[in-house]
């Protein structure tokens, strides 16, 4: 897909996005709204797989876990654009019997979705897993997994990155949504991550630092990524991002991080975001 | 009779190298406790199916269980205080919740774990592990069953916590008894009260039938070694038939498994019942005997809760 597409896809996953949040009047559109870019890119241009056969055990594609799993909106809306189950679903966001969760699980069988995540820290881990899984099983397949900044401060991530170094987890890219921001405020203010390029180059990890808003810069990152897989090193996409992306008044504040926008918000979020493939 | 003396952990670690020799997609992962679980056989049977952690046991669980997503049947293996409370959530969020194949190997579980002392020797992991919706626990009373129980929860599909213990006890369960998940053992049937033992107990109560039937009580014996899913209608069965209960566990009272027996009792058919086990204190260094005893785990304790429970019959 080029890149005028994805910023297509990009903007109607970000409208539903507001429409999500705004539906049960709850939920979490900033780190939705900064990390879209990345997964967009992820699903539609990257990844090797089929949306209409999910499988599980992912055998011969590529895999990806979401780690900040409060950030469903986003992964939601990406799966169902891409066909993985009705777009119409999203309208269920967070309701009562619905398989969209307010954080992604497996138990309601959503397809797209491998592992429960909400409770911080642990998808690096499950990530590092599933990837020495496709090693055992000689599946040159790469997995994917997106983390957020706040969660860096889990001692988990640095278990599982140390591991991942240590054992040249080498089919492995993890990508950082270093929006700076988590809900207490800024990471600088809550808990300062220091250099985290130096962090995980420490750990034995090849860092490619981009503008993770910026389409054409995540497109050329992945697939530097995608090059530097397999080479005896995990690797990690620094993508520093903006919480809010795309809604004026929802960037360069934590204040979004889980609030849901009134019907006025949401009704000038949404005439800043181009309608592209339909509204659900 | 006399039984050889075997740990229950040896029989982990034999029973995993069988469940490895008969499936392939059998892969271990130890937080740098191999020798103590005795997962070494196989480690050096299979190298690139084992692997080791370093003492990460978070990272250990949530990779155990993205390795389940592709077909493989990951054991884990710790001491029982980090394989459960110092894992809860990564278990319960992407083992239990996400229903993931993953076996939880727990050794060195209880006071029997001896002279580290109370850090280490968890006397609350049964009650976590059970409450956990999708948990099936088991706690095998001898090296065989210990054996048995693993090659079983090997080849079951869903999240298993397998509990066990480093001392050498005598090893009576035969060799080549299939292990049934979730079916009470009957060792002794009789008439007077039901034991319901696991564990470490199991031994412990049976050296203490001879003393009950000098005593005139003719005690029935079951080892319930699946905790969850609780066998309620063999115990609901015996009951009927003793009108009164011992549980014998070497565990906190609160939440092991008479707190289950006594749930079934309670909605089901409320008889007497006496409980063997630890009672909301923390344990302490000493001799796994030494600890039995003062922590009134014993076979004299089961006979004194036998001869109390029948007084209130």
């Amino acid at each position: 897909m080029n890149i005028n597409e994805l910023k297509r896809v990009a903007s109607q996953v970000r409208r539903d996005i507001i429409r999500m949040v705004h539906g049960c009047q709850s939920g979490h559109p900033g780190g939705s709204l900064g990390a879209t870019d990345l997964v967009t890119a992820l699903y539609f241009d990257q990844m090797q797989i089929d949306p209409s056969n999910f499988q599980m055990d992912g055998k011969g594609e590529d895999m990806f876990f979401l780690s900040n799993g409060h950030i469903s909106p986003m992964f939601y809306s990406i799966l169902a654009r891409r066909g993985y189950f009705p777009v119409s679903e999203l309208a269920t966001f967070r309701r009562l019997g619905t398989r969209l969760q307010g954080h992604p699980t497996t138990a309601e069988g959503l397809p797209g979705v491998r592992i429960a995540s909400g409770s911080l820290g642990q998808g690096l881990s499950v990530a590092v897993g599933a990837a020495q899984a496709k090693r055992l099983n000689n599946d040159p397949h790469l997995v994917f997994v997106l983390m957020g900044d706040g969660e860096q401060d889990e001692g988990q991530i640095w278990e599982a990155a140390m591991y991942a170094g240590a054992k040249k987890i080498d089919n492995l890219v993890g990508i950082l949504d270093y929006n700076k921001k988590q809900i207490d405020g800024p990471t600088d203010v809550v808990m300062n991550l220091g250099d985290m390029r130096a962090k995980y180059e420490a750990f034995g990890w090849k860092v490619i630092e981009l503008n993770g808003n910026d389409m054409q810069q995540v497109v050329d990152a992945l697939n530097e990524a995608r090059k530097g897989a397999h080479q005896g090193m995990p690797l990690l996409l620094l993508a520093h991002t903006e919480m809010g992306m795309g809604v004026d008044f929802m960037m360069g504040t934590h204040k979004w991080h889980g609030t849901p926008p009134n019907d006025e918000q949401a009704a000038n979020a949404l005439s800043q975001l181009e309608e592209t493939f339909g509204d659900y | 009779m006399e039984y050889e003396k075997k740990d229950t952990r040896s029989g982990f670690g034999e029973g995993l190298l069988e469940a490895g020799r008969r499936n392939p997609k059998v892969v271990a992962f130890c937080a740098d406790l191999t020798g103590s679980l005795k997962m070494g056989d196989f480690a050096k049977e299979f190298p690139d199916r084992f692997f080791q952690t370093g003492i990460a046991e978070a990272n250990m669980t949530n990779m155990a269980a993205g390795m389940a997503l592709s077909g493989f049947v990951p054991f884990t293996g710790t001491f029982a205080a980090f394989a459960t409370g110092r894992v809860y959530d990564q278990i319960r969020q992407c083992v239990a919740y996400s229903n993931k194949n993953v076996k939880i190997a727990a050794s060195h579980a209880g006071v029997t774990l001896g002279e580290d002392g109370a850090t280490h020797q968890i006397l609350e992991d049964i009650g976590l592990m059970k409450m956990l919706p999708n948990m099936t626990v088991i706690v095998p009373c001898d090296f065989n069953q210990t054996k048995n129980a693993t090659i079983a929860a090997a080849e079951y599909e869903g999240p298993v916590y397998l509990r066990f213990g480093r001392p050498k006890v005598p090893n009576f369960t035969p060799a080549d008894e299939k292990f049934v998940i979730g079916k009470a053992q009957m060792l002794q049937e009789g008439t007077d009260v039901t034991i319901f033992a696991c564990g470490h107990l199991v031994w412990k109560a049976i050296q203490a039938l001879p003393n009950l039937k000098e005593n005139g009580i003719n005690a029935e014996l079951i080892n319930i070694h699946t905790i969850k899913p609780l066998d309620v209608e063999s115990v609901l069965k015996s009951v009927a038939k003793t009108r009164c209960v011992v549980t014998a566990e070497e565990h906190q009272r609160n939440g092991g498994l008479g707190d289950s027996i006594a749930q079934v009792l309670a909605l089901n058919n409320p008889v007497p019942m006496e409980m063997v086990a630890v009672d909301d204190v923390f344990g302490q260094s000493g001799t796994p005997d030494e600890l039995m005893k003062a922590y009134h785990l014993d076979t004299p304790d089961i006979v004194e809760a036998v001869k109390k429970v029948i007084k209130r019959k």
